[in-house]
């Protein structure tokens, strides 16, 4: 089995795994960062979003073997001591229900936030709209986007 | 009116202390009797031991204080709303509470888990009462050290202080109050003394969410652990004649394939190649029963509605008299489909079963139903089986049933191995436990301009409503009234969803008075305002609802959505409802963008009892309302010769973000004690932009999903 080196939160990891295997169950089954979740696997639901050189990545259909050579950042790299402005503003407003969906959630807003970072409302909710959040904690996951771009600038 | 009274708790706690070896004090107390006022007390607490706790409160010598909760969280918030209420009594500063998920112990206790939105109606006395009574003994314990009266002794965050204002710290005194007697009658707080209750108060495992910690089912792993996926038969009524595992097994990391029932389970060294493993098996099936359509259980309920069979759940007066002597009769048929769950985590759960014992650790609701159903099906003493609870990634009801979980211990029993099964998506929406597709037909008499008599059919598959139902709104306000229901008994699983029934039954009554008013030419408001002056007084102790509290919930609905005043291009619905002892009244606001309406607004007025985490209780309104929207609008699901016809977030819709309404709450001030939360924001939801749309364009909806049924073209998420 092939052997593949990642580079995670500035870490060097070396894993054997099927090439084919979404770097998601690589990070959760092989290298126990089980923040990054599963919720769909095709992609609709953003629970697995992580960044890839930055850029808000579905980390359910990028299979490890095309993930080498690029910074992978994963929910628990985005900040030490979870003082990302997005982690802050998602405690601040107190987001989660039932918050399985939430390390997605912030994953696309960190990288989002990074584009524009002087978002509206309506470019917040289209850009959050790639992910899903069955409690509908969608009121507060708008207010703590604009909170965060608001520390952010 | 049963609602107007505190429910019926025993007073007597169920507590037991002890000195901790450490140091600090340990304060036993059963939770889930606590909070189920149907269950026996004890005869003789003296001879309880630990094992006969499940929630504990632990006060070390630096005054810090651990509770340790066995409650589920799935996302309602109970694990902070409920420590909140024992560090109230206990009067401790919220800052130096901890609290944890207790592990649970099923071996010694028959217990249930507190569901339908009733976690802190039922805690709400009990809980409070352990604090104060654990206060107490702290005061009692000082007042001994000091020699003074116990009376004399006042407690501020965790500081006792006595008469001559000498101080002393809970921590300073826990040794010697572990050993005291647990006092009885303790005097529980004034409401306006509340300092942690009715502040907003975070989730307490906001932190570890952030972080992305191990939290959820699908985190758990342990040493010598195996995943497991497991292949189901495709179609509701097939079953499983044989099958190839040889590509399956080809596959490098699949350990083993087994078979147990009608199912096929790949066990592998991780979940995508027990997925990988499961998708190359070639399974035979035949048709073992009647594979069920969608399109023929729609004929099938119409037949039950418009046939004779019917059990009556609740008749007042005489129903069919009024109808024969009515001006005018209006009748009206609204449908809803199945519906799945999808909670975000997709079903799993660790199981280890060896000759010693049955270990079980997941996302579950019912943990003590579950290790007993276990138990007996694998033939083994209850007291083998343990159920440690994780926290859970939604419920919405799929998790009251353990099918999972026994999926689990099957694998691991057969495989001689710890295995965890997880559900890919696919497997979790085409393996459901069902909202059961319904039809509604009410009738109403008219006879000259009033409403003389209500006639509420349902039909629906598997099962029907629940016994109360017929007693909520507007039972008592018809005087000749009769609720009917028949069902339909199909192969499909179905269950508790969301507030069962109702998030559908509000729809199709609150649409129905829309119309009724409408055909009246009464105001809508006052047509609802009118009926609820007819309960008021009642003698009838099976009437549920409050008149009084409905009323009050849908006037500040009108004061506060700007009811009736024109605003150009908003348009706006009403509904307003009871259930889970909760009275809400909710009003949206409706624009046309290119014809297809937009819910844009929810205003939510809610009463339900003293607020306990106002921070909490927002989130849980917001997300009920939404939710609500959401599956009236979208939500849809349907069977083909069995199969579901949906397997992923591809073809079914949930809401989005860019979908959503902004939910406005506003509670109702009140000093009752708390009621639901969970689950009554979401049934009037529906009704409200049902009657809104009506409102912008003339389009009467009677059928679930919305969006499909007005022949408008969906907006695109």
């Amino acid at each position: 089995m092939p052997v593949y080196n990642l580079k995670i939160n500035g870490q060097s990891h070396s894993v054997e795994a099927d090439k084919d295997t979404p770097l998601l169950w690589v990070l959760r089954d092989h290298l126990d960062m089980v923040g990054t979740k599963y919720g769909c696997g095709v992609g609709q639901c953003g629970a697995c979003t992580i960044h890839i050189d930055g850029t808000a990545t579905r980390s359910c259909l990028l299979p490890v073997s095309t993930a080498q050579d690029m910074e992978i950042t994963t929910i628990e790299g985005l900040s030490e001591d979870t003082i990302h402005p997005v982690q802050e503003a998602w405690k601040e407003i107190d987001v989660p229900q039932c918050g399985y969906c939430q390390a997605g959630q912030m994953m696309s807003a960190a990288a989002f936030l990074k584009e524009n970072a002087n978002p509206n409302k309506s470019e917040i909710r289209d850009a959050m709209s790639g992910n899903i959040c069955r409690c509908a904690s969608y009121n507060r996951i708008e207010k703590a986007v604009e909170l965060a771009a608001s520390k952010m600038s | 009116m049963k609602n107007s009274i505190s429910p019926s708790v025993s007073r007597r706690s169920f507590l037991k202390t002890s000195a901790l070896a450490g140091g600090g004090m340990l304060i036993g107390f059963n939770l889930f009797q606590a909070c189920k006022p149907e269950v026996a007390p004890p005869v003789d607490i003296s001879k309880l031991n630990f094992n006969d706790f499940n929630a504990f409160i632990k006060i070390a010598d630096n005054g810090m204080v651990t509770i340790f909760s066995p409650n589920p969280e799935i996302g309602q918030g109970v694990k902070t709303s409920m420590p909140m209420l024992i560090a109230e009594e206990l009067d401790v500063s919220w800052d130096n509470v901890h609290v944890a998920q207790g592990a649970l112990d099923t071996k010694n206790f028959t217990r249930q888990v507190a569901g339908g939105s009733q976690s802190l109606r039922f805690g709400w006395e009990p809980l409070r009462q352990t604090g104060a009574t654990a206060r107490q003994m702290l005061i009692n314990a000082a007042a001994a050290k000091w020699g003074v009266d116990a009376s004399e002794c006042k407690t501020e965050n965790g500081v006792i202080t006595n008469s001559n204002g000498e101080t002393l710290g809970y921590g300073e005194v826990v040794k010697a109050a572990a050993a005291l007697e647990v006092p009885e009658n303790v005097v529980l707080k004034d409401p306006k003394d509340f300092k942690i209750i009715g502040k907003d108060i975070p989730n307490v495992d906001i932190d570890n969410i952030l972080e992305g910690k191990s939290l959820y089912g699908m985190d758990y792993k342990e040493e010598g652990m195996v995943y497991a996926s497991v292949l189901r038969p495709p179609a509701f009524g097939k079953k499983l004649v044989d099958f190839d595992d040889a590509a399956t097994k080809a596959i490098s990391g699949v350990y083993d394939v087994v078979k147990f029932g009608d199912k096929i389970a790949v066990l592998a060294k991780d979940t995508w190649t027990a997925m990988k493993g499961k998708n190359a098996l070639k399974a035979n099936w035949s048709t073992d029963s009647k594979l069920e359509s969608t399109e023929e259980h729609d004929k099938l309920l119409t037949d039950l509605l418009n046939g004779k069979e019917f059990d009556t759940l609740r008749s007042d007066g005489d129903v069919k008299k009024a109808f024969a002597e009515a001006d005018q009769v209006i009748e009206r048929t609204y449908e809803s489909p199945f519906l799945p769950h999808n909670c975000m985590e997709p079903m799993n759960f660790f199981a280890d079963v060896t000759e010693e014992k049955v270990r079980l650790v997941g996302p579950i609701q019912t943990p003590a139903g579950t290790a007993r159903w276990i138990a007996k099906e694998l033939d083994r003493d209850p007291e083998d089986v343990s159920v440690e609870m994780t926290r859970m990634g939604g419920g919405f009801g799929r998790r009251l049933y353990g099918d999972f979980a026994m999926e689990a211990a099957q694998v691991s029993k057969i495989a001689k191995k710890p295995v965890k099964v997880v559900f890919s998506r696919e497997d979790d929406m085409s393996a459901g436990i069902y909202r059961p597709a319904i039809k509604y037909k009410i009738g109403a008499s008219i006879k000259e301009g009033k409403i003389t008599g209500y006639h509420l059919k349902e039909a629906s598959i598997n099962s029907n409503m629940y016994g109360l139902i017929p007693n909520f709104f507007p039972a008592g306000a018809v005087e000749n009234y009769q609720v009917d229901v028949a069902k339909y008994s199909s192969k499909i699983t179905t269950g508790a969803w969301r507030a069962p029934y109702t998030n559908f039954l509000s729809f199709a009554e609150q649409s129905f008075f829309d119309e009724l008013a409408e055909i009246l030419e009464i105001d809508r408001i006052q047509l609802r305002l009118d009926l609820l002056q007819k309960v008021k007084g009642t003698t009838d102790d099976r009437i549920e609802y409050s008149p009084e509290r409905l009323e009050k919930v849908i006037k500040v609905a009108v004061d506060k959505s700007g009811w009736g005043k024109e605003k150009e291009g908003v348009y706006q619905g009403f509904s307003a409802y009871y259930c889970h002892n909760t009275h809400v009244a909710e009003v949206a606001d409706v624009v046309l963008e290119n014809d297809i309406p937009v819910v844009k607004k929810v205003t939510c007025v809610v009463d339900c009892g003293i607020v306990v985490n106002p921070l909490g209780a927002k989130n849980q309104i917001e997300g009920g309302v939404i939710d609500g929207v959401g599956h009236a609008m979208y939500g849809d699901f349907s069977f083909k010769e069995g199969v579901p016809q949906d397997k992923n977030f591809d073809t079914y819709r949930l809401i989005r973000i860019n979908e959503t309404p902004v939910v406005e709450t506003h509670f109702v001030e009140s000093d009752i004690a708390p009621t639901g939360l969970g689950e009554p924001t979401l049934p009037p939801a529906g009704a409200a932009v049902a009657n809104a749309i009506k409102a912008a364009k003339g389009i009467r909806i009677y059928k679930q999903p919305f969006i499909k049924n007005m022949n408008a073209k969906a907006p695109l998420g």
